[in-house]
C-alpha cells in the first residue's frame, strides 16, 4: 500500500497544500481562538456557524454534523472526543494523507468540538501498523505543548487495523473491551459511551473542515460545492491510473472530472464510487456529481471518498469476486446472517469469475442477498450487497458470458484493487 | 396509536429457533437457520406469543419495541 | 401424623425426585440449539424440561418436610438448610443438603432470570450439573432401601440415561455448524498512548 506523500492533484486547496508545522498553519489560518472559560455567546456562535455551513460527516455516513453535535452536547459534559482516522478501507488514503500533512487542522478541529461539548481528552485513533503517521501526528501535539497551545489533552490510541475496527460502535467498544467489534444498536439516537462517559465520534476530515468553519464561518466552506451538499472533500483515486493519490475537489464535481485527475491509462469501463463497500457505476453516469444527494439517484453512496478506476484491460467480475471475499474475510463474526452469508456469496461470485457458473444458481444467488442485507449488528453486510448487486447489474453482460462457461481472458490478469493481503479466487 | 415490532439482537442469536416455531406468523429462518423478522407491526391477536418468545429465548436476543403507526 | 406413614414418604418423594431429577437432566442435555426431533418443536421441549424440574422442586420439598416432621429420627431445620450439621447420619444428609441448596439456587436464579446479568444465570445453572451426582450419592449413601434389587435398577437406569446423554452432548457440540466467533486479531495489544498534557488557557491571542 502507498501513501502519497507528494503535493496534492487538483486545483482547490482547502485542506491540503498549507504548511504542515505549527507555525506555518496559524500563518496560514490564523490563531485557534477557542474560549477560555465556558461562554455561551461563543458557543452558540459556533454552533450557528456548524449548522450554517452543511457540513456533513466524511467518514461514510454523511450525517449532518450539526445534528450529532446537538446530541452530544445534550448527552453532559466529561466526555471524550474521539478522533477517528482509522480508515480500514483499503483503497482509501486521504485520512493518512491529512494527518500527515494538516494535523493541526485535525486537532484544531478536535480541540473547538471538545470545547463544545465540554470533553475533557481528545483520543486520535490510528490503527496499528501505520507508525508513520501516529509519528507525524505525534510530532505535532508535541509542536503544541512546545507552545502551551491546545486546551483539552491529546492522546494517540492504537487500535486493531481490521476493516470493521473503525466503525463508530466498534471503536467506542474497542475501548471498553479491547474488542473492535461492532456494538447491536437499535437506537441509533441513543449518544455513543465509552466506559459511563459520553463519547463523540469524528472522521478525521470533517473535524479539518470545523477547524476552518470555526476561524473563518461557514461562507469560505459554502462557496465550494453545491449549494445542497456544500464544502470541498478528500478523495482517494486508484486502480488503473497513471497517478494514484488523494485529491481536494469541490462536492458536486462530476466523477468523471475527479477520475480524470489521476490520468487512467485506458479507456475506463466502470467506477467503484464509496469504498469496497460502495457500489460501481457504469460508463452511462460517468457525469454524475461527486454528491450524496447526486450519487442516491442512481443508487449509490459518496461513502469513504474512495474512488476506483476499473479500466477495459480488467475484469470487472473477478474484482468483484475478489471484492467479495475480502469483505467477507473481514467480518467481525458476530452475527450469523454475515458470518454465513458472505462467504457464501463470495464463492459464487469466484465460481463465476472463473467460468464455472453451472455451480452457480442466480436465484439463489439473489435470495441470498435479500435475505442477508439489513441482519446484522452493523451496516457491513449490506455494504457487501450492495457491492456484489451494483456488480451483477454494471456487469450484467460479463456476468452471463462467465455464468455460460465464456469468461473474459482478462480474469486471471493480477488485480489493480488494493488489499491488505493477496485475494486468491 | 402505537405498534410493537419485534427486534432480534443479532449478536445474541444463536439460531435455537425456538421463535420461529413459536410467532412462525412473523418470523420465518434463513437457510442457516437465523430469524428473519416481517417487517409488518404485530396484530394484537399475536401478541401474546410474541411476548412467549421473547420471553423463552435462551439468549434473551429479542426484544419488543414500541413503535409508532407509519 | 403417623411416624410410620411419613416415614415410607420421606423414601418415596426422595426416589421420585431422584427420577424426576434423572429426567431434568437428559432433557437438558438434549436440548441444544440444533438437537430435536422434527416433530417435537424445540420451544415445547424447554418448556418440558422447565415444568419437569419444577415437579422435581415439589417432591424435593415433600421430602425434605417429611424427613423434618418425622420423629423417628432427629434432622432438624437447621440441618435442612446448613449441610453437615444434622445429628442422624451427618455426611449422607449433609449431602442432600448440599444438593437441596443447589437447587434452591437454580431455581430462584431460573425464576429472576429476567433481571440478572445472562452469564450469572449461566453460571448458577451450571450447579445443576452437580445436583443430580449429590442426589444419586445421598440416596446410596443413606442406604434406607438401596439393598433393595428394584431400587438399585432404578439407579443403575438413572446413571446409564444421564451417561448416555452426554455422550449424545458432547458429540452433538463437536460437530455444531458454524457459530459466529470472533476473530482474534480483532484484539488489539494493550492500548499504546502517546499522551500530550498542556496548560489550560495558556495561549496568547484570546
Amino acid at each position: 500500500m502507498t501513501t502519497n506523500t507528494a503535493p496534492p492533484l487538483g486545483s482547490v486547496h482547502q485542506l491540503l497544500g498549507h504548511p504542515t508545522d505549527l507555525e506555518g498553519h496559524l500563518d496560514a489560518h490564523g490563531p485557534l481562538n477557542v474560549a477560555l472559560y465556558p461562554n455561551c455567546s461563543w458557543e452558540q456562535s459556533l454552533v450557528t456557524s456548524v449548522e450554517a455551513s452543511g457540513l456533513t460527516g466524511r467518514g461514510g455516513g454523511a450525517f449532518p454534523a450539526s445534528i450529532k453535535l446537538a446530541l452530544a452536547r445534550s448527552a453532559g459534559g466529561g466526555g471524550t472526543l474521539v478522533v477517528n482516522a482509522m480508515e480500514g478501507e483499503p483503497a482509501s488514503d486521504k485520512d493518512k494523507v491529512l494527518l500527515t500533512w494538516a494535523p493541526h487542522l485535525v486537532l484544531d478541529g478536535a480541540q473547538y468540538l471538545a470545547a463544545l461539548c465540554g470533553a475533557d481528552r481528545i483520543v486520535v485513533c490510528i490503527p496499528i501498523g501505520r507508525d508513520a503517521v501516529a509519528a507525524a501526528v505525534s510530532h505535532a501535539m508535541g509542536e503544541r505543548t512546545g507552545h502551551r497551545y491546545a486546551r483539552v489533552r491529546e492522546e494517540i490510541v492504537r487500535p486493531s487495523d481490521r476493516f470493521i475496527a473503525g466503525e463508530e460502535s466498534a471503536l467506542a467498544n474497542w475501548f471498553d473491551s479491547g474488542l473492535s467489534v461492532p456494538v447491536f444498536r437499535p437506537d441509533k439516537g441513543t449518544p455513543l459511551r465509552i466506559g459511563k462517559r459520553p463519547a463523540l465520534v469524528h472522521n478525521a476530515e470533517t473535524l479539518a473542515h470545523v477547524a476552518l468553519i470555526a476561524r473563518h464561518g461557514p461562507g469560505p466552506f459554502r462557496i465550494h460545492g453545491m449549494t445542497e451538499e456544500p464544502g470541498t472533500c478528500l478523495v482517494t483515486i486508484s486502480g488503473g491510473v497513471a497517478h494514484p493519490g488523494v485529491v481536494e475537489v469541490d462536492r458536486g464535481t462530476p466523477l468523471s472530472d475527479i477520475a480524470m485527475l489521476s490520468q487512467p491509462v485506458e479507456p475506463v469501463q466502470a467506477l467503484l464510487v464509496g469504498g469496497y463497500g460502495g457500489t460501481w457505476v457504469g460508463p452511462g453516469h460517468f457525469g454524475t456529481p461527486y454528491a450524496s444527494i447526486s450519487l442516491r439517484t442512481i443508487g449509490a453512496a459518496a461513502g469513504v471518498g474512495v474512488i476506483v478506476v476499473l479500466g477495459e484491460g480488467s475484469c470487472g467480475v473477478a474484482e468483484s469476486a475478489r471484492i467479495a471475499r475480502y469483505l467477507a474475510d473481514q467480518s467481525s463474526g458476530q452475527c450469523g446472517p454475515c458470518v454465513n452469508g458472505l462467504p457464501a456469496i463470495a464463492d459464487d461470485l469466484a465460481r463465476l469469475a472463473r467460468g464455472q457458473g453451472d455451480g452457480v444458481s442466480m436465484a439463489r444467488l439473489h435470495r441470498r442477498l435479500r435475505d442477508v442485507n439489513g441482519r446484522g449488528a452493523c451496516r457491513h453486510p449490506d455494504g457487501a450487497v450492495g457491492l456484489v448487486r451494483s456488480a451483477l447489474a454494471v456487469f450484467a453482460a460479463d456476468i452471463a458470458a462467465h455464468g455460460r462457461g465464456e469468461p473474459c481472458p482478462n480474469w486471471a490478469k493480477p488485480t489493480s484493487f488494493r488489499f491488505p493481503r493477496p485475494i486468491g479466487l | 396509536m402505537s405498534a410493537l415490532r419485534i427486534t432480534i439482537d443479532p449478536v445474541a442469536c444463536e439460531a435455537y429457533g425456538y421463535c420461529a416455531e413459536l410467532l412462525p406468523e412473523a418470523i420465518s429462518l434463513d437457510e442457516w437457520g437465523y430469524p428473519m423478522v416481517d417487517d409488518r407491526p404485530l396484530p394484537a391477536e399475536l401478541m401474546a406469543l410474541a411476548k412467549r418468545a421473547a420471553r423463552d429465548c435462551p439468549k434473551r436476543a429479542i426484544a419488543l419495541r414500541e413503535t409508532k403507526n407509519r | 401424623m403417623n411416624s410410620t406413614f411419613l416415614w415410607y414418604a420421606t423414601r418415596a418423594s426422595g426416589i421420585v425426585t431422584l427420577v424426576l431429577l434423572t429426567l431434568t437432566m437428559v432433557l437438558g442435555l438434549v436440548t441444544t440449539s440444533r438437537a430435536r426431533a422434527r416433530s417435537w418443536p424445540g420451544f415445547a421441549q424447554q418448556e418440558i424440561h422447565r415444568r419437569i424440574s419444577i415437579l422435581a422442586v415439589v417432591f424435593l420439598a415433600i421430602h425434605v418436610v417429611t424427613s423434618i416432621l418425622d420423629t423417628y429420627v432427629h434432622i432438624g431445620w437447621f440441618a435442612i438448610v446448613v449441610p453437615f450439621t444434622s445429628p442422624y447420619s451427618r455426611f449422607w444428609v449433609g449431602l442432600g443438603t448440599v444438593g437441596l441448596d443447589l437447587m434452591v439456587a437454580v431455581f430462584v436464579s431460573s425464576l429472576l432470570r429476567a433481571h440478572i446479568k445472562p452469564g450469572t444465570w449461566r453460571g448458577i445453572h451450571w450447579l445443576a450439573y452437580a445436583c443430580w451426582p449429590i442426589a444419586l450419592a445421598h440416596t446410596f449413601g443413606l442406604g434406607t432401601d438401596s439393598r433393595e434389587h428394584w431400587v438399585i435398577a432404578l439407579g443403575a437406569l438413572c446413571v446409564l440415561s444421564v451417561g448416555l446423554a452426554l455422550v449424545w452432548r458432547l458429540r452433538a457440540s463437536a460437530k455444531r455448524r458454524v457459530r459466529p466467533s470472533i476473530d482474534p486479531s480483532h484484539v488489539a495489544p494493550p492500548i499504546r498512548r502517546v499522551t500530550t498534557t498542556t496548560a489550560r488557557g495558556a495561549w496568547d491571542d484570546h
